[in-house]
C-alpha cells in the first residue's frame, strides 16, 4: 500500500492505495465521487477526464499515487452554491447530451479549452480540441454550440473551483 | 496490471541509483504509453520510478544555437514554449498536433523518444533536426538512436535527461494523422541547415523512423516544393496494415514532405 495526499475539489483528502490504483478508481471507488466515468479506460474516449493542477487529463491514465500535493477538479467541483457552472448550464441550454456519459469529461475539457484558448472560441477550434473526447449519442453538432455558449458566458475568469462547494439549500 | 511497488524520486540521480538496485524496474514519465501497455497486462514491471518529482528533467531554455529540452517536458509545454516557437516552430506545430489536448498535457518528450513508436512524432523531428539525445550516461547523436521498432540505442538503467535540437535555418513538419489515434499514417520532417538538408519520414517505415535521400538531393539544389514534383518515394520497405497499404503510404509521403516544406518556407 503507499499513502497519497491531494486536494480534491478544494477538498483535502488522503488514500491508503494500491500503487496499481487510477486516479479514475481512486476518485469514483476511494471518494465516491463517481461524475468522473469510465468509458473506454483505454485512454481514447476522455470519459474521464478531469483537471490536475488546473489542465484537462484523462484520469484512467494517470496513476493516483503519482499526484501527491496535486490539485484535483472533477465535474462535482464545478457548481457553486447548487448553481450550475456555466459550461454545464450551457450544455443543459444548447441540449448538448443524450445518454449524458460523455458529458462530464466534455464538460472538464470544455472548462480547460477556455483556459488555454479564452473565450471568443470558433468551431473549427472547438472541435479540433474536443479530439480526446468521444460522444456515441449526439454527432457533436450541440456539444460544439454549448462549448461556444458556455466558453461565452466564462465571460474571462478560469472557472476551477479554489473553494469546496457547498451543498445546495434544499 | 499486475502489482508493483512505486518509487517517486527527486532527482534523475537518484532515480538511476534505483532503477540500478530494483530488478524489473521501469521509468515511468507521462505514463501514456506505459500506463495502457501494464493495463493490457504487455509489460509487468514489479517497480515503477516515477520522473514526475525530477525536478532536473523540467524546463525548455536557449542555448546558443541550440535549443534543450527536459526529458520531462510535455508536449504541451513544447508547443507553447516561446523559445521553441521561436527558434525552431516547426517543432512547435509537431508537438501541438499530438493526440489531444490531454495526452498533451501528460506525455513527454524523453517517454516519446524513449519509447519510438513507428508512427510517433517526435522521432522525426529529432532525425530530421539532428537532434542528441543526452542520458543519465552519454550522448547519442539522433542518427545512432533510433534502431528499429520500438528499439533505441539506450542500454538498461540509462535514462534520457534532455534532447538537443540545433536551431536551423528552415523547418517544417506534415503529418497525415490517422483520425482515430491521432497518431501518423505518414509524418514528415524537413530541417535545412546552411547546406545540409534532412528529411525524416515516421509512421511509413518498416523499421521505424527513417530519411529519404533521394528528397534531400532534390531539395538540395533549391529548397522549394517544386523542386520535389515528379519525385515518388519506393514502396519498398514500407508498411502495409488495416490503416493504409504500402503504395498509398508512399503517395503520401511525397504529399506530406511537399507541404513540410511549403510550411518550412512560409509558402
Ligand atoms: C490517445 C493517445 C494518442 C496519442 N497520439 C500520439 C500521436 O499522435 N503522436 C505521438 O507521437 N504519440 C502519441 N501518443 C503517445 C504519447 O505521446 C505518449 O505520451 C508518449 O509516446 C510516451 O511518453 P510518456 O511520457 O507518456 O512515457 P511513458 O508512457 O511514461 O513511458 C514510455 C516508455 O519510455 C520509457 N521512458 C520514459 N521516459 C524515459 C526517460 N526519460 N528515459 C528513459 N526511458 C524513459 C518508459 O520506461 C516506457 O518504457 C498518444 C497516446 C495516447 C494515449
Ligand atoms: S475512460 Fe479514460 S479515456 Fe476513456
Ligand atoms: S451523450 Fe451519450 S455518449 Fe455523449
Amino acid at each position: 500500500m503507499a499513502t497519497v495526499s491531494m486536494s480534491v475539489n478544494g477538498k483535502a483528502v488522503t488514500g491508503s492505495i494500491d500503487p496499481r490504483t487510477l486516479l479514475v478508481q481512486f476518485l469514483r471507488d476511494d471518494l465516491r465521487l463517481t461524475g468522473t466515468h469510465v468509458g473506454c479506460d483505454t485512454s481514447q474516449c476522455g470519459a474521464c477526464v478531469v483537471h490536475v493542477d488546473g489542465k484537462a487529463v484523462k484520469a484512467c491514465t494517470v496513476l493516483a499515487v503519482s499526484l501527491e500535493g496535486a490539485s484535483v477538479t472533477t465535474i462535482e467541483g464545478l457548481a457553486v452554491n447548487g448553481m450550475l457552472h456555466p459550461m454545464q448550464e450551457a450544455f443543459r441550454e444548447h441540449h448538448g447530451l443524450q445518454c449524458g456519459f460523455c458529458t462530464p469529461g466534455m464538460i472538464m475539457s470544455a472548462v480547460d479549452i477556455v483556459n488555454r484558448r479564452g473565450n471568443d472560441l470558433d468551431e473549427k477550434v472547438i472541435r479540433e480540441d474536443l479530439d480526446g473526447n468521444i460522444c456515441r449519442c449526439t454527432g457533436y453538432h450541440n456539444i460544439v454550440k454549448a462549448v461556444a455558449a458556455g466558453a461565452e458566458a466564462m465571460g474571462g475568469q478560469s472557472m476551477d473551483q479554489k473553494e469546496p462547494p457547498r451543498q445546495a439549500a434544499e | 496490471m499486475y502489482a508493483f511497488t512505486y518509487h517517486r524520486p527527486g532527482s534523475a540521480r537518484q532515480a538511476a541509483g534505483l532503477l540500478a538496485k530494483k530488478e524489473d524496474a521501469k521509468i515511468l514519465a507521462g505514463g501514456h504509453t506505459l500506463l495502457p501497455t501494464m493495463k493490457q497486462r504487455l509489460a509487468s514491471p514489479t517497480a515503477l520510478i516515477d520522473l514526475g518529482a525530477c525536478g532536473d528533467l523540467k524546463g525548455i531554455v536557449r542555448k546558443g544555437r541550440t535549443v534543450v529540452i527536459g526529458a520531462m517536458s510535455t508536449h504541451a509545454e513544447v508547443a507553447e514554449s516561446a523559445i521553441v516557437q521561436e527558434a525552431i516552430p516547426g517543432l512547435a506545430y509537431l508537438a501541438s498536433h499530438i493526440g489531444d489536448p490531454h495526452v498533451r498535457h501528460r506525455g513527454t518528450i524523453g517517454g516519446s523518444v524513449a519509447n519510438n513508436d513507428p508512427a510517433a512524432d517526435y522521432p522525426a523531428a529529432c532525425l530530421a533536426l539532428g537532434a542528441t539525445i543526452v542520458t543519465n550516461q552519454r550522448k547519442i547523436e539522433a542518427d545512432a538512436f533510433f534502431t528499429g521498432l520500438y528499439e533505441t540505442a539506450l542500454e538498461e538503467g540509462e535514462i534520457i535527461t534532455r534532447v538537443v535540437f540545433p536551431v536551423v535555418s528552415k523547418a517544417g513538419y506534415a503529418k497525415f494523422r490517422n483520425p482515430a489515434s491521432r497518431y501518423a499514417l505518414v509524418g514528415v520532417f524537413v530541417a535545412k541547415r546552411g547546406s545540409d538538408i534532412r528529411v525524416a519520414v515516421t509512421g511509413a517505415g518498416e523499421g521505424g523512423v527513417f530519411r529519404w535521400p533521394e528528397a534531400e538531393a532534390a531539395l538540395k539544389a533549391r529548397f522549394a516544393p517544386k523542386s520535389l514534383d515528379g519525385l515518388k518515394a519506393s514502396a519498398e520497405g514500407i508498411n502495409a496494415d488495416m490503416h493504409a497499404d504500402a503504395d498509398y503510404r508512399a503517395h503520401l509521403i511525397g504529399v506530406m514532405t511537399k507541404q513540410a516544406v511549403a510550411q518550412a518556407t512560409g509558402k
